[in-house]
């Protein structure tokens, strides 16, 4: 058990392209964090870094009380689930689940209590015998999971494990995987693109953006006060309406609509970020042209236009639509973003 | 499989009819020739041919130079296969760990399959030329007497070289494609599992190269076998004293300069059968045992 740290860790390929630059962060002692961020934002990189397959540029990165920086992999005390789940193809799932116990000479009755144990938590008992390939996605996805926890490493290391899988079997592993690493206590750090993955699992999420750190925290904590408008639209499905707004004498306008009174900021334009289901219809605020509708079954989701700025709402489902909606939202669930800088005026 | 039903009983034939006639022409027919000739003894002037049964046969088996040439076959095919597999396994994992210039050395090595095997033949046999030869000149300074016009050992040695570097290119290429089709996850995954950069080469490599292995086994014994007539009839044709005269030589040499038509063919009828075998090995097992 450890907690991982990560202090200003940069990476420059050789070619000078920077894909994490001067990121750090604190992972403590047992908990799940989540690397969130559209491709190319750096998180694979990062994870690997911390692995070990992955020279670190400059800066720091420690498991436990150790600097791990010119450490082998395998001396890290870590085990990683790779995306394409990475089994050997040529050993049975018992070979799979040992290998790294017999490459660090574990006694065999040992080796033996181990997989079983994790063959029971992992309900593969009945596969232990075959190959890799006589198994369905979920059953590898597994196997790839006992060989991790068989090696009780002091973190798991995960890169993007459910992006193989339908999502259905996505949805169930994902809360597969949090119900386990809660049971076992161990230090992980996730990598996904999949915001609501990251929602959903996290302690502690991470936002990433183009090589540095967009906002780290809480999940809901980062829901409800996203610190730019990058996490702001990242973050939530549908996302967060960001619409060009100006503020002029206290008054916060959309175009003509007034939304919002008495703010207390000085005279110019801001972006305002709104959150499709805290629009409720009715009052002054936006009048909308319904664009077109999207019915999700539990709620519909309403695209419309006001003065020419796209706008989406949610409703439920039996709400009577005509062409038009005025929809408004309560003052404190309206989010303001420089729109030069994209950060939160309010923070 | 899928299945195509004709309207019409012509046309499946017509369509097939190429292929056909060129099989019947090229191979069915010779064959067949090959075949009926190996029952047949003919006089030295041609005049007259009897049918003498398995006679041939018989006295293919009684013939130590017949099992002599079985033997040296044996020796180089396997010196061959060990040596041009050996030598493109290496390179090719040497060129699997660069990245960049590994398309430009990866063109390099595969000139040589470009070469014509009389042509290789004739390059090695000029540069171990006892007379001008700079690599015998080489040994001779290192007090190595190369002479493979006399000596047996030299001789094997020289038409296993020429051979062999003909068939690492052809082997490097499949090796390359074969590790490149290893993920780099795999071997990372083993790198976090604590196996050393020697083991983790031994237990993860080999395994998943077996099928590509077990093709390019099939294919070198074949070639050293069959395809390296020119090699040997440019370098040491068959000498000295028979001690490279493998079997495919051997029909050669006593078909038409031997002119004895009747064992020539019974000869090339059991090579025949070995290829026939090696061919049902590979397909039948090439699938089925060696994939992991």
């Amino acid at each position: 058990m450890a907690g991982i740290s990560i202090d200003r860790v940069s990476k420059v390929y050789a070619g000078g392209v920077s894909a994490v630059r001067e990121v750090s962060v604190d992972i403590p002692d047992g908990a799940f964090a989540v690397l969130v961020g559209p491709s190319g934002c750096g998180k694979s990189t990062l994870l690997r870094m911390i692995a070990g397959l992955e020279a670190i540029t400059s800066g720091d990165v420690t498991i436990g009380a150790r600097r791990v920086n010119d450490l082998d992999p395998a001396d890290r005390d870590i085990a990683m689930v790779f995306q394409n789940y990475a089994l050997y193809p040529h050993m049975s799932v018992r070979e799979n689940l040992s290998y790294g116990l017999r490459n660090r000479k574990t006694p065999k009755d040992e080796i033996a209590r181990r997989v079983q144990a994790a063959a029971d938590i992992l309900q593969i008992g009945p596969f232990l015998d075959r190959k890799p390939r006589a198994l369905s996605g979920g059953q590898r996805q597994r196997v790839a999971m006992g060989r991790a926890i068989v090696r009780e490493p002091a973190a798991f290391l995960f890169d993007e494990p459910l992006s193989n899988l339908d999502a259905k079997l996505r949805v169930q592993m994902r809360a597969e995987i949090k119900q386990l690493q809660r049971r076992l206590g161990t230090t992980s750090i996730y990598v996904t693109h999949d915001q609501q993955e990251a929602m959903t699992m996290a302690d502690k999420l991470i936002v990433l953006n183009g090589g540095v750190i967009e906002q780290e925290g809480e999940a809901l904590d980062i829901y409800r006060r996203p610190a730019t408008t990058f996490v702001a639209a990242f973050i939530g499905s549908p996302p967060m309406n960001l619409i060009d707004a100006r503020v002029a004498g206290g008054r916060l306008l959309v175009g003509s609509a007034v939304v919002a009174d008495g703010v207390g900021m000085a005279d110019g334009a801001v972006t305002l970020g709104i959150r499709p289901e805290d629009l409720e219809p009715g009052g002054g605020g936006l009048d909308l042209t319904v664009d077109f509708v999207e019915e999700m079954g539990a709620e519909r989701l309403v695209h419309g236009l006001h003065e020419g700025q796209k706008v989406i709402v949610t409703l439920p489902p039996d709400y009577p639509l005509g062409e038009r909606l005025r929809v408004t939202a309560p003052g404190d669930r309206l989010h303001l973003f420089d729109p030069a800088t994209g950060r939160r005026l309010d923070a | 499989m899928k299945r195509t039903l004709f309207r019409n009983q012509l046309l499946p034939w017509l369509l097939l009819a190429p292929q056909l006639l060129i099989t019947a022409v090229f191979f069915l027919w010779p064959a067949g020739q090959a075949v009926w000739s190996s029952f047949l003894r003919q006089d030295a002037f041609g005049f007259t041919t009897t049918f003498v049964g398995w006679a041939n046969y018989t006295a293919l088996w009684a013939d130590p130079l017949y099992l002599a040439s079985f033997r040296v076959t044996l020796v180089f095919s396997v010196a061959v296969t060990v040596l041009a597999m050996g030598t493109a396994l290496i390179l090719a994992v040497a060129v699997d760990r660069l990245i960049r210039a590994g398309s430009t050395y990866t063109t390099l090595i595969v000139w040589p399959y470009a070469v014509a095997p009389a042509v290789a033949g004739i390059l090695w046999w000029f540069m171990f030329n006892p007379t001008i030869g700079i690599l015998a000149y080489v040994m001779k300074t290192l007090g190595y007497d190369w002479n493979h016009r006399l000596n047996a050992g030299d001789a094997m040695t020289l038409v296993v070289i020429a051979a062999a570097w003909k068939q690492v290119s052809y082997n490097f290429l499949f090796f390359v494609a074969g590790l490149q089709s290893i993920p780099a996850s795999l071997r990372e995954a083993a790198a976090i599992d604590g196996a050393g950069p020697v083991k983790r080469f031994f237990t993860i490599t080999p395994p998943l190269l077996a099928p590509t292995t077990f093709f390019l086994l099939v294919v070198n014994i074949v070639y050293a076998m069959f395809d390296t007539f020119p090699v040997i009839d440019a370098t040491t044709s068959g000498g000295p004293a028979q001690a490279t005269n493998i079997l495919v030589y051997k029909v050669y040499k006593d078909g038409f300069i031997g002119l004895n038509l009747g064992s020539s063919a019974a000869q090339s009828v059991v090579l025949m059968a070995i290829v026939i075998a090696l061919t049902i090995v590979q397909f039948r097992y090439v699938e089925r045992r060696v994939n992991y």
